[in-house]
């Protein structure tokens, strides 16, 4: 981790008429940081993260991606991060090499860094044997890491992973994890939700979200402190219990 | 197997998919008490889903056989369907009907009205009375999930299935849900829950471990966690992801997992001086602030460690 900010938010608010969906968040992101973005059902945060990926006009506020302010140049945002979710990942009608060449064509690589890219990425997990097979033969956990490693194909500042664990079984929930982590270790910013509050031990530094405010940002250990909580779950209950809407 | 046997009761089921390509659940035995709340605890492509879809006969097994409450899940199978209850893992009420007229729709199916049966849901009803003119696709998700679990309940089933209630829900809802179940307990219905959170196992009578199609354990929560054979350390450090690297790496290791701001770790072997040895190995790597303490397994400690003594159909290709 660095103190290079990759993502800076200053009051970025969201309003749908009378609704407030993000209200006024402000928080800093450095490089190589894994923040771990949590909330209760509701709370805002796929909207928060539409509006950093470039995908959703912000309603008032500032906010920079990889140093792209995203009312103005949403496109280049875009060209510079990943993203990945537990409901769209990859192709699954597409053999992973297809995948990868698809990809890494919409991110503007060349033929021969396609190439070079996709031998590096099917040997790092794996996967030489199966590079013909179509993604939806494989099982769900392999589904995943490879969806982490196409998002990352085209050498991002920033990853965006949405629920990237949900259902996968715990061996290889943790596998995933060290991808994460050897990410991070090459300098790319790691934005991840999830439900899994041991995962949230993991970040260098966890936010939570209620009712589109951000109630509370630091890392584990000091809001463990903070809240008198022998683990994140604890935290999280005690913040998102007073919690007046859900999704 | 008598008919009067209560509760569910699976004798070699198995299902296949893609002209056998595919193995959802292999030859899956279990008994399930009356008025037990069990669950059936595993990742997903597990076969939860499958397994649930047998009983509630939606799908015909291959081969071997099951009844719910001494109803044959092939000959009795009009039977079934008019005695369980079933919550799909996906949303599937009416979308644009609202949460009266669901509740109505699905009492009127099943020849029945909802005052009659509104003693079995009131607890739950009386949350989402507020809304009664709203669309259910208009509903929060915690509130679609409470309409659901009305409307599986409309007809009094004696035996419940809960297809992963909690996927996708946050540990507030997780756990208003779970007192929920805890409720319809005490009624002595029979509950098949599924879910893929490790931890929601400590709330059912009993389990069962599901991993690639086949059931790996079935005991009491405190049962699976006193059945695990080996001696299982928690180890923290100021830097726990080096903690991890290395300690994987090291010779004596037998399993490492990350578990929060912990490692769980266990040794090849159950010598008492591999502590010691462990622990000045780490000092030598240079870690600082190091703690060490046997402690007791949790349930997913042992999925994982049962994961890892079969020979792994999940994780090969």
């Amino acid at each position: 981790m660095t103190s290079d900010i990759t993502i800076k938010t200053l009051r970025l608010s969201k309003a749908y008429g009378h609704f407030k969906a993000v209200d006024q968040i402000s928080f800093e992101v450095y490089a190589g940081e894994i923040f771990g973005f949590l909330g209760a059902n509701g709370a805002g945060k796929t909207t928060a993260m539409r509006m950093l990926c470039g995908l959703l006009e912000p309603s008032s506020g500032e906010a920079s991606v990889a140093g792209f302010d995203v009312y103005r140049r949403p496109e280049a945002i875009k060209k510079r991060i990943g993203y990945m979710s537990q409901k769209f990942s990859l192709y699954e009608d597409l053999t992973i090499l297809e995948n990868i060449r698809f990809f890494g064509g919409i991110y503007g690589l060349t033929y021969a860094q396609i190439r070079e890219k996709g031998k590096l990425l099917t040997a790092e997990l794996g996967l030489e044997a199966q590079a013909h097979s179509l993604v939806g033969s494989l099982p769900l956990g392999w589904k995943q890491k490879l969806a982490f490693s196409v998002a990352v194909l085209h050498d991002p500042k920033i990853v965006f992973l949405d629920e990237p664990t949900g259902g996968v079984d715990p061996i290889t929930r943790r596998q995933f994890w060290d991808l994460i982590y050897a990410a991070a270790a090459r300098g790319v910013t790691i934005f991840v939700t999830t439900h899994y509050m041991d995962e949230a031990e993991y970040c260098d530094r966890v936010s939570i979200m209620v009712d589109g405010r951000m109630v509370a940002m630091n890392s584990p250990e000091q809001l463990k402190l903070q809240y008198k909580a022998g683990s994140m779950e604890e935290v999280f209950y005690q913040l998102a219990r007073k919690a007046q809407r859900s999704d | 197997m008598g008919h009067s046997a209560k509760g569910i009761l699976c004798e070699g089921l198995s299902k296949s998919f893609h002209r056998g390509a595919v193995t959802a659940v292999e030859s899956i035995n279990l008994k399930i008490d009356q008025g037990e709340l069990f669950g059936l605890i595993g990742p997903d492509g597990a076969g939860k889903t499958t397994l649930m879809r047998l009983l509630t006969t939606l799908l015909k097994a291959d081969r071997g056989n099951a009844t719910v409450d001494g109803l044959d899940i092939t000959e009795d199978y009009k039977m079934i369907r008019q005695t369980v209850g079933y919550m799909p893992g996906r949303f599937s009420l009416y979308q644009d009907l609202t949460v009266a007229e669901n509740l109505n729709f699905f009492a009127t199916l099943f020849n029945t009205t909802v005052s009659s049966n509104i003693d079995l849901i009131h607890d739950i009803y009386v949350q989402i009375e507020p809304f009664s003119d709203r669309r259910a696709g208009q509903l929060s998700g915690g509130m679609k999930q409470k309409l659901a679990l009305c409307c599986a309940l409309i007809h009094k089933p004696t035996v419940l299935f809960l297809d992963e209630p909690t996927t996708g829900v946050d540990v507030v809802s997780r756990k208003e849900f779970w007192g929920m179940l805890a409720g319809l307990r005490t009624l002595g219905i029979t509950i098949l829950v599924s879910t893929p959170y490790m931890d929601e196992a400590m709330r059912c009578d009993r389990i069962a471990l599901i991993q690639a199609g086949e059931i790996m354990q079935v005991n009491t929560p405190q049962g699976i966690i006193e059945s695990y054979p080996l001696t299982l350390y928690a180890v923290k450090a100021e830097d726990t992801f080096r903690l991890l690297q290395d300690s994987k790496a090291y010779h004596n290791t037998r399993s490492c997992f990350a578990f929060g701001s912990y490692l769980h770790l266990t040794f090849r072997g159950e010598d008492p001086n591999l502590v010691r040895e462990y622990m000045e190995y780490l000092y030598r790597k240079g870690h600082d602030s190091l703690t060490i303490n046997k402690i007791a397994p949790t349930i997913e400690d042992c999925f994982m460690y049962l994961m890892n003594s079969k020979p792994m159909t999940s994780t090969r290709l």
